[in-house]
Parts: C-alpha cells; structure tokens; sequence
C-alpha cells in the first residue's frame, strides 16, 4: 500500500500483543487527510488497542505508525526518519512524525493527535471551563513562562488566559453546555458530559481526533446531534476524525471510509456502503463462517 | 447493636432493651479485665482480689451511656442528616465568607500587640512564641504539604525529611560560612526542593500505598543519615548556637550595638520573639499568596487535573512527570524555608525534631483540615498544636489526677480520637468543597463527593 499526497496517517503492519495474546495482527490501513475514517468490529476485535498505539498509550509491539503535518509530498521521506531513528523530521513545508516512538503526551503535544476514551475520563471535580483550560495546558505554560513568570503576575499571561477562557467558550457554546460552564464535569448527565470530552480533545487543537465509541449510551437524538458536530468539525477545521464506533446510524451516515477489524485483522477497508455488504463483515457481526451468510441472514430476516 | 430501623424519641422499650445488653456486653468484657486482681503480697504470694464496686461503676456508665445514644443522641443525628440533604446553604455564610480572610490575616498582624496589651511585656514570650510562632510553623508546613497532597493528590509520609533538610542546611551553612539568615533562607528552600526532586524521580512510577510507603523510608533515611554522620551534623547531639536572624544587621541582643539599646528599650527577649513573629508570619503568608496563584496557574490546574484522572492528563498532552515534580519540588521548598526557620528561632537543632512523629502531625493537619483547602489546614493546625500547648498549661488537673499527671501524654489519644470524629462526622476533612480556580458567570463550590482523592 502506498501513502498518497491526502493521507494524514499511516498504519502499517502493526502488530500488539499482550503476553501470549496477539490483539492486533499486522494491520496496515490509511486515515486521509480531512476525513472520517471509522473503525469497527466486534468487541474484543482489537479497535481501542489500536487506538492506544496510535496515541501512544501503548508501545506497539511491531509495526510503523506514520503522521504527517503540511505539505503530502513529505511521505516521500518516511523511510529517511525511519532510518534516522528519531521521532520527527521537520521540513519548512511541514513535519512527519512516527507515533509509535513517542511517549503520549508528545503525540498530543507534538504531533496534535487528541483523543477521548470509551469509558469517559473527565476531571469531575474540575468545571466544564476548567476542564478546557487543562486542555490547553502546554500554550498557557508557556504563556505563564513555565509558572516562574505567572507567579510574579506579568500581564501577557493575562492576555493568553482570556484567549483560553474565550476559545473554551467558544466551545462549550458549540457543544451547547456554555449554560452549565461553571458546574462540575461529575454533575453533568451523561451525554453532556461525552460532548464536553470531545471539546476538552478539541481544545488541544489537533489535527487528529480519535473517539473512543462517542454515542455510547446516547439517545437517538443525541446521536444525530453528535453527527452533525463531528461533520462540522471536520469541515469548518479541516480536522480528521477516527473513530471507533458500534452505532451504526453514526458510522455509515457520516464515515468517508470504515476499517473492518476481527479478532485483531484486517476483514475490510473501504467505503460504508461497500463494506455494509461485504459478506465478511456481516459474518464478523453475526458470528457464524463466511459460507454460512446466506444461511443465517434468512433465517433472521435480513 | 445498632441495626438500621430508624431510632424514634423516647423508644424506651427498644432503649432499654439495648442499654441492658451493653451492659451485658460490658460485663462479660470488664470482668475479667477489672472485675478480678492479682496482687503479690508481702510474702511474694499471689492473692486474686475482686474489685465489684469499681465493675459495676464502670458497668452503669456503659450501659448509661447506651441509653443516652439511643433515646437522644441517635434520634438527633438522623435528624440532621435529613436536614443536611434539604438545607440550602445559608446567606450568612457568604458574606462571612468574603470577610474572613482580610479578617483572619489583619487579625494575626495585630497579633503581637493585643497580646502585649493585655499581658505586659514580660507576660507575652508564651503568648507569641508557643502559640503564634508555633503554630504559624505549622500553617506552613500544612500549606505546603497540601500542594503534594491536597492538590496534586500525592500521599507524602515523609514530609518532615525536606523540613530537615532545610533546617540543617541553614545550620551548617550559618556556622561554617557566617552567612546571614536572609542569603541562607532561599537556598534552604533551593536545596530542599532539590531533594524533593530527588526524591521524587525514583518514585514517579509509584502510586497510591507504594508511594507513601516509599515517602515515610525517604524521611527515615534522612534521619538515620543526620543521627550516623557526626563529623558533618554532631549526630544525636545536634548542632548548638546557631545564629539568630537580624533585622538589617541590628541583633536582637542585650549588647551595645542591639535592638533595644539603639532604641533605647529595655532589654526584653520579646522583641526578638516578635521579630520572629513576623518573619514566619511573612513566610506563611508568602506560601498562602503563591499557592492562591499557582492554583490559578496551569500548573496549579494540572496538579487538581492529576489528582482528578492521569490518564486523562497524558491524553491532554499533559507531561505527568514534570508535574509531579514541580509538586514535590514546591512542596518541599515551603518545608526547607520553615526549616530554616525552625533552626534561627531554636537555636539549636537535633534529629529528635525530624521523627516521624511530625510527618504524621502535619499530614493530619492536611487531612483534618480537608484536603486542597487552605483555610481548613488553619483551623486544624490551630486545633492540633494550639491544643496541645494549651494542655501543658491545665495544671488544675494536677490537683485532680495528683501532681505526677502529665496531660500532654495524652495528646496523641486525643488527636486519634479527633481523627476518628472527623472520618466519621466528615469523611473529607473540615472543608472539604472545592471553590474552581476560574469561573464565567458565577463561582459555584463544587461538593466534596465529586473531587478526586488521587491515588498517588
């Protein structure tokens, strides 16, 4: 598989495994640049332990995982950083990125790959606004001149922490929780709180944005709501999103491509509609063998 | 004994069926403990004696106590559980609330005064040294362990190794060098909060148990280190006439060129102590002031963001390591500037002062004062050491419990019998709410069941 000029992130043969378990098996798939790339599978198919290697939760225990920022035609010197051993190559017209050598924090700090988790892990005892300030905890570091500075109380660090507050504005007006800014993450109800996740990742300002099954738990109506907040990220920020979802109705409506996994492998790779049909993927879900499809979707009136 | 059907006012069957088999209980337990006594008479005889009066007191007391539970005690308390879901908080205490502060600190400025008003010169040494200065040390020490374990949410049981190492730092360097407190005082703290981060290097892996664990053998460590190494800390015997702080190079002594003499006082050791006063007053206050920044700070948010969920942290591009030294290395600086200052106002420094003992007095002036909370760790430090130097002074009990009686041994059985009240009556400390570092409309104090406890 070769990485064109739109692919923003690249997977190539990573493998993980935990002990004699073997979670994902050489997967190699492409996120593009300005797309939603879906992941998903079965449970237990591997999909958020790929997505702790991409954000450096975990080491993978082979394989490449590729990120670039700027200009595609830097895809060409994967194999000069690969050999280089380093983390990144900076280029003036842009950097690549190789996520399996870095610590975690430098995936979202460094090569902006933010991301949520399936179980939500807000700070509950922190409000909604404090909860997007952390978010942009790196800028405002260094806007307080690594704390020495903000102590002593110089204006310009003032000045940073408005712009904070008003861009945390800005989103929880989009998530539409600016009513409940100055409450408790813990007390939010449910859904609330999934969408002041996704604004805390967003406050990152990645270019990357991995979500951790977002509509678990969300009502029909939420889901939809979710929908179109991911849809406009993507188009008015020109971010791409990866997401691991089960709901359906999120995944084929707006997915611009789906990653099939089972049992850590690769089963299908395209666009929703084609990978709604693939027999494979049917026989994935329904968990029969692929000869026996036909079979069994009679038999529940598929 | 207590089963879960509710306690109604004046149930005195069920009261009485209880304080009957307390009594029972107590009984069984007392008799052999108080009932029955050996004693070796002069023939080297043992002879077992009974003690039935003193049994049955004791029996009466337990089983009148029950009965006092049940019929009021118990009623109340449910009472004002149900009152404490439905109350709203009152309007009064908001308006307290904004006026505590400048109170409380207008009030410890003026301190010295109204205790030298109502006292006399001679009559106040006690009043400011023993009180003020003992527990504005404290305060300190409180306020700054509360960064390590109140905001970041790291258990320290080995706080008192940094409060060392301050001490001793200002010691040696004062006696060998002649340097003056003010030089001395912020490299005590650079040193200090230098073992914090090597300290904390080593056990940035560690959570929760693990890391007090290993915290409480650092602060032993220290201590074992200053007893064994006499050629450079005179080991047990301790370090003897260590220079006293001036103000602007004028000493605080009887001589010629001392305070009271350019000023033409009298001489009194108060004007020393008062000048102590107000430098660990100064100290104390300077660590409220850079805790209320730092919590304003991003670094402060991502202390209170760690405790809350590290996980969360790193996935926010958060560097956890960094940030937990920085706790460790503020925190022990705030130790190493009241060390120092603890080795100018004694005089004299010896291991005895580091023991474990106080480690475990200022965690539990953090935690009975609630965790992150600044002005709880006052209350409690006022509770704990004031109380303890007011028990010194109970000689009236000598009269009672006969002239050998010593109420401050008693002292750790009422700070465990505090302890046990606060887990019980508030499990979270005496302020345990949470007030956010920034707010757009409106601050709103968030409850304790939603703060995080951290877990190292």
């Amino acid at each position: 598989m070769t990485a064109t000029d739109t692919t923003l992130l690249r997977v190539e043969h990573l493998t993980m495994r935990f002990g004699g378990l073997l979670a994902v098996d050489d997967l190699s798939f492409e996120a593009g640049q300005g797309d939603i790339t879906a992941l998903i599978g079965p449970n237990g198919a591997g999909k958020t332990t790929v997505f702790n290697c991409i954000t450096g939760f975990y080491k993978p225990s082979e394989g490449r995982l590729g990120l670039r920022h700027g200009d595609g035609s830097l895809w060409r010197e994967l194999e000069t950083l690969t050999a280089s051993g380093k983390r990144r190559l900076a280029q003036p017209d842009g950097k690549l990125f190789q996520l399996e050598r870095m610590p975690e924090y430098l995936v979202t700090q460094q090569a902006r790959v933010a991301r949520t988790f399936q179980n939500i892990r807000l700070f509950p005892g922190m409000t909604a606004l404090e909860n997007l300030l952390v978010a942009q905890h790196n800028r405002l570091m260094l806007a307080s001149g690594y704390t020495l500075l903000g102590i002593l109380g110089i204006p310009s660090y003032g000045v940073a922490e408005r712009a904070a507050i008003d861009k945390a504005r800005d989103w929880l007006d989009r998530v539409g929780l600016l009513a409940r800014a100055d409450d408790p993450a813990g007390d939010l109800p449910y859904g609330a709180q999934r969408r002041l996740e996704i604004a805390r990742a967003m406050c990152t300002d990645p270019l990357l944005l991995c979500l951790d099954e977002p509509a678990a738990g969300l009502n029909p109506r939420e889901s939809a709501e979710l929908n179109a907040l991911l849809t406009a990220i993507r188009d008015q920020h020109a971010i791409s999103i990866l997401l691991i979802e089960h709901d359906m109705s999120v995944v084929m409506e707006i997915s611009d491509r789906v990653v099939v996994l089972d049992y850590g492998v690769k089963i299908a790779d395209g666009e929703p509609e084609a990978v709604r049909n693939d027999p494979k993927v049917i026989a994935a879900y329904l968990g029969v063998a692929d000869e026996d499809v036909a079979k069994v979707e009679a038999e529940v009136g598929l | 004994m207590t089963d879960g059907a509710p306690a109604k006012r004046g149930d005195w069957p069920r009261a009485l069926r209880d304080a009957g088999f307390t009594s029972l209980l107590a009984f069984g337990l007392f008799l052999p403990l108080i009932g029955f006594q050996t004693i070796t008479d002069l023939r080297n005889e043992l002879i077992l004696t009974t003690r039935w009066p003193m049994l049955f007191v004791i029996v009466a007391v337990v089983g009148a106590g029950r009965l006092v539970y049940s019929l009021v005690l118990a009623p109340w308390l449910e009472q004002r559980t149900i009152r404490r879901v439905s109350a709203a908080p009152a309007p009064w205490r908001a308006t307290a609330g904004r006026w505590f502060v400048p109170f409380a600190i207008g009030f410890v400025i003026a301190y010295p005064a109204i205790v030298v008003a109502i006292n006399g010169l001679r009559g106040s040494v006690k009043w400011i040294d023993n009180f003020g200065i003992q527990i504005l040390i404290y305060v300190m020490l409180g306020w700054g362990l509360n960064i390590v374990v109140g905001l970041a949410g790291l258990l320290d049981l080995g706080y008192v190794a940094f409060y060392a190492v301050g001490a001793y730092s200002y010691a040696l360097l004062a006696k060998s060098f002649g340097l003056s407190f003010w030089l001395l005082l912020p490299l005590a703290g650079i040193l200090s909060s230098f073992w914090g981060i090597l300290l904390g290097f080593p056990v940035l892996r560690l959570r929760g148990d693990y890391l007090a664990i290993v915290t409480l053998a650092f602060g032993e460590i220290i201590r074992i280190v200053i007893i064994n190494w006499v050629d450079l800390t005179n080991g047990y015997a301790g370090i003897t006439g260590i220079p006293r702080p001036t103000l602007f190079g004028i000493p605080f002594t009887a001589a010629d060129d001392g305070f009271t003499a350019l000023l033409g006082l009298e001489f009194s050791p108060i004007y020393r102590v008062i000048f102590l006063y107000y430098i660990i007053l100064a100290l104390a206050l300077l660590t409220a002031f850079v805790t209320v920044r730092l919590r304003r700070l991003p670094v402060g948010r991502a202390w209170e963001a760690l405790r809350e969920d590290e996980i969360a942290c790193r996935s926010l591009g958060i560097n956890t390591t960094n940030t937990k030294l920085t706790a460790f290395a503020m925190g022990a600086m705030f130790a190493g500037f009241a060390g120092s200052f603890f080795a100018t106002r004694q005089g004299f420094i010896s291991p005895e002062s580091f023991t474990f003992l106080e480690s475990a007095t200022i965690l539990s002036i953090v935690v009975l004062g609630g965790m992150g909370s600044q002005i709880g760790v006052v209350i409690a430090a006022i509770a704990m050491i004031g109380g303890t130097e007011i028990m010194r002074d109970l000689d009236f009990l000598k009269e009672i419990f006969g002239p050998t009686f010593d109420p401050t041994q008693y002292r750790m059985l009422l700070f465990g019998f505090a302890m046990v009240m606060i887990m019980i009556w508030r499990p979270r400390g005496l302020i345990s709410t949470r007030e956010p570092s920034v707010f757009l409309k409106e601050r709103k104090t968030i409850a304790a069941d939603l703060i995080g406890e951290g877990h190292g």
